[in-house]
């Protein structure tokens, strides 16, 4: 008897477990004449969960917004949007498990979702395989370009590139040697490939780099190295991930690499959301580099940030990933109701081209699955944001760098079937 | 010369972390034999302890003058709580597993994935309200006199002090999450130990820059050690410890209470994990994952050093911290700046974090080739072995 009660209880805490992730948000009200149910696919346990679960506050928000101004109106009909919630629990394999089940299960006609590039790649043969398609909102190192892929984050040209040329010619270091800072994996590295090879054009020279691997918070030997390469100061590019940032900027500032001292840090990864957990009297004076910035002054930017606080809190802040998720929905909206249907293959054609006013500007998605967008640069201030010090106009994407000695000279071009993937411009 | 020192001095910072990381380890696996794979869970307890500390002194307003000195207080309180976390964790499950090491690594390991999952989901208020009443319900029969213990009435004054030490552990949470609202939700998110002023930066000395923090992990590193050897060597239940170490049935049959100092033994080893968390919380960022980093670590020194021997894990921690900078800084490069190219290539390969590590462990597994033991092993007749 007590073992069937136990039993019992077991079986419903399961199934309760089981609604809980399986169903989604929805209030039914309004008037819509259907339903169309689409995916959310990040980390909700684990690691990543600090930085993914603000990209689904930010997706749903999106989302809510759409449907309170009307749903998705395809062939007349209004549809109402609803959304599957899935946990990639910062393990790769979960990310392709959910993806398979999203596609397959719920047959949802998108996925919004994924951080890291490590679960990108572990993604992208079921999207491929299936011919489903992904959203993609993170800045990344580029050099992939799927037809099942829709990146909406910058690439290096977007990022990097800019902020090396601001760095080298107009911070107050300029002329400057150049230290280069990472984490021990796939975006540092392949981002820090590019920027050796742009300072070197630039006239300039790479005295030292190193990267951390993940989860070690020991950097007195790399600080020991920044001094012996840039005895008096100089430039350093990092591109940690999340905590290890707070370990590098607490360390450094006790061994005196402080900008008082000469050294600027041009960060990659330390958007608002990592400066308020950094803590900005360890980041003050030091420099960042994205397509949105909260302190972006325009009424688009406000609104922004302003219904985020409101949706989820005051004490919450909204960074270039969130703009990225939040766009990436939006423009969904737009190819569907162009193509006049949920397949994946008609979207695929309404999305090129398609234009948005996002917060941080207008964007465009081009040819590649890419977006053109605008760069900023913003020192990092007293009170935890970013004062904007230049904008570039609006810059191509470059899925494929035109300064990684690898894929120097090709392009991607998907409304093209004979350029495709990767062609030799 | 001054690259010496300063090589030197980043060798004994990284090597001072490992100690102090290492050593409540060294007493809990090398004189207990007890492999506690939650030992780094016990290291982040005490980081957050660090924290909720600083939060405190931050927000109470008689404790806001003294806030320059919470670092000291949160040393007290960060051993306190490992130490009554060990406790229960050695009285619940790794009591009943003695001698079989598999299965207290496997339980260990559930132990920590456990407390992680704890700090994740429970709001940190509350976490330290069930810490108080766990340390006043286990501590609190100490003070009474044994014979009000005996019998029925026993068993009643003892739920009675449990029921009370609840009681305070409610209070407690209510108090802390009124008190401080960014203790009040439960969040997985990494939180910051802020050093207090004049902790921060470094003291130029000799052309040098040696950091503040760095060489207060060292002072705590060196006192902590230095505690535990009086305490081991010293005092009767030290001597009392050792005995049972080397022949258990024996230190019974003589009258110690085994029990009691298995108690004791994992209880100070726990609550120097919890010293060292103070110690990296002013690194690093504090999260759940923080001990995690650090056991591996932790493991390599005891092992390298000699299971059950404190100059060997010294030695050990040490080596490995002079070993990475010598390493890991490339430091051979800038003494011998034209070596023959192949040997420039290969040291300047291994000269990145990453690989330093690569290398150090290689060196590990080579030098324990020749000394299975580690560097000093025990010596003497064992009733193990």
């Amino acid at each position: 008897m007590k073992l069937s009660k136990r039993i019992f209880a077991g079986l419903a805490t399961a199934s309760l477990a089981v609604t809980v992730t399986a169903c989604g948000g929805s209030d039914s009200s309004g008037n819509f004449d259907d339903t169309v149910t689409v995916g959310i696919l990040h980390s909700l346990s684990g690691t990543m969960a600090i930085s993914e679960s603000t990209l689904v506050d930010t997706e749903k928000m999106a989302i809510e917004e759409i449907n309170a101004a009307g749903g998705v109106t395809v062939d007349g009909k209004s549809y109402k949007i609803e959304y599957i919630v899935e946990d990639g629990a910062s393990d790769w394999p979960t990310f392709a498990e959910k993806s398979k089940k999203l596609i397959d299960q719920d047959g949802v006609p998108v996925v919004f979702g994924g951080w890291t590039s490590a679960s990108r790649k572990a993604m992208l043969p079921v999207y491929e395989s299936k011919d489903a398609f992904l959203y993609y909102p993170i800045q990344y190192e580029a050099q992939e370009c799927s037809n099942n892929i829709f990146y909406t984050g910058a690439t290096p040209n977007q990022q990097s590139e800019p902020a090396t040329d601001f760095m080298y010619k107009r911070s107050p270091a300029a002329g400057g040697d150049f230290f280069l800072v990472g984490s021990d994996y796939v975006f540092p590295r392949t981002s820090n490939t590019i920027t050796k090879a742009q300072v070197k054009q630039l006239g300039g020279k790479v005295v030292g780099e190193d990267y951390l691997p993940l989860g070690n918070t020991e950097v007195a030997p790399i600080i020991s190295k920044i001094k012996v390469a840039l005895p008096d100061g100089g430039i350093i590019v990092n591109t940690l991930n999340g905590d290890q940032n707070v370990a590098f900027f607490k360390q450094i500032q006790d061994a005196g690499i402080t900008p008082s001292n000469g050294y600027y840090v041009m960060n990659y990864s330390i958007a608002e959301e990592e400066i308020s957990t950094i803590g900005p009297e360890f980041l003050e004076g030091h420099y960042g580099a994205w397509n949105y910035m909260m302190s972006i002054d325009t009424p688009a930017s406000k609104k922004f940030a302003k219904s985020f606080k409101k949706r989820w809190g005051s004490d919450r802040v909204v960074a270039d990933p969130q703009e990225s998720a939040y766009n990436m929905v939006y423009l969904w909206k737009q190819a569907v109701e162009d193509a006049g249907t949920f397949d994946d293959n008609a979207v695929r054609e309404a999305l090129v081209g398609q234009t948005f006013d996002a917060p941080q500007g207008p964007v465009e998605v081009m040819p590649n699955h890419h977006l053109s967008q605008t760069v900023r640069i913003g020192e990092i201030n007293a009170e935890g944001g970013f004062t904007i010090l230049e904008e570039t106009g609006v810059v191509e994407p470059q899925a494929w760098n035109q300064k990684h000695p690898s894929s120097k000279g090709f392009a991607c071009d998907w409304t093209d079937p004979k350029k495709g993937e990767k062609y030799r411009m | 010369m001054q690259l010496i020192l300063e090589s030197l001095f980043n060798g004994v910072a990284i090597g001072s972390v490992l100690l102090v990381a290492a050593l409540g380890l060294a007493i809990v696996f090398g004189l207990m034999g007890v492999i506690n794979l939650a030992h780094g869970e016990l290291m982040m307890l005490g980081a957050y302890s660090t924290y909720i500390t600083q939060l405190i002194f931050k927000q109470v307003s008689f404790l806001k003058p003294f806030y320059d000195s919470y670092v000291i207080v949160a040393i007290g309180i960060a051993f306190l709580v490992s130490g009554t976390v060990g406790i229960l964790l050695e009285r619940t499950v790794i009591r009943r597993l003695y001698g079989s090491p598999l299965e207290t690594l496997l339980a260990t390991w559930g132990v920590s994935l456990i407390l992680q999952q704890f700090v994740r989901s429970v709001p940190l208020a509350y976490g330290s309200g069930l810490v108080i009443a766990l340390f006043f319900g286990l501590f609190s029969p100490l003070f009474i006199s044994d014979d009000l213990l005996l019998g029925a009435k026993g068993k009643l004054i003892r739920a009675c002090t449990w029921g009370f030490s609840a009681l305070l552990g409610v209070a407690t949470g209510g108090i802390l999450s009124s008190l401080v609202s960014k203790l009040s939700r439960a969040s997985a998110r990494n939180v910051d130990v802020t050093a207090p002023a004049w902790m921060r930066g470094g003291i130029d000395f000799v052309g040098i820059t040696f950091p503040k923090t760095r060489l207060l992990i060292i002072l705590i590193t060196v006192i902590s050690v230095l505690v535990v050897i009086f305490f081991l060597d010293k005092t009767a239940w030290g001597i009392r410890i050792r005995a049972v170490t080397q022949n258990r049935p024996m230190s019974d049959c003589l009258g110690i209470s085994t029990e009691t100092v298995d108690i004791i033994t994992f209880g100070i080893g726990s609550g120097l994990a919890g010293v060292a968390g103070v110690a990296v919380s002013l690194l690093g960022s504090v999260g759940p994952n923080v001990g995690g980093n650090y056991i591996v670590g932790c493991f390599m020194v005891v092992v390298l050093g000699g299971v059950g021997n404190l100059l060997g894990t010294i030695l050990a921690s040490f080596s490995i911290g002079i070993m990475t900078d010598l390493i890991g800084a490339g430091r051979l490069l800038t003494i011998w700046p034209d070596m023959p190219t192949p040997l420039y290539s290969t040291i300047d390969f291994f000269a990145t974090t990453s690989m330093a590590r690569v290398m150090i462990f290689a060196l590990i597994v080579i030098f324990l080739q020749f000394r299975p033991t580690g560097m000093f092993p025990q010596k003497g007749r064992m009733v193990e072995s």
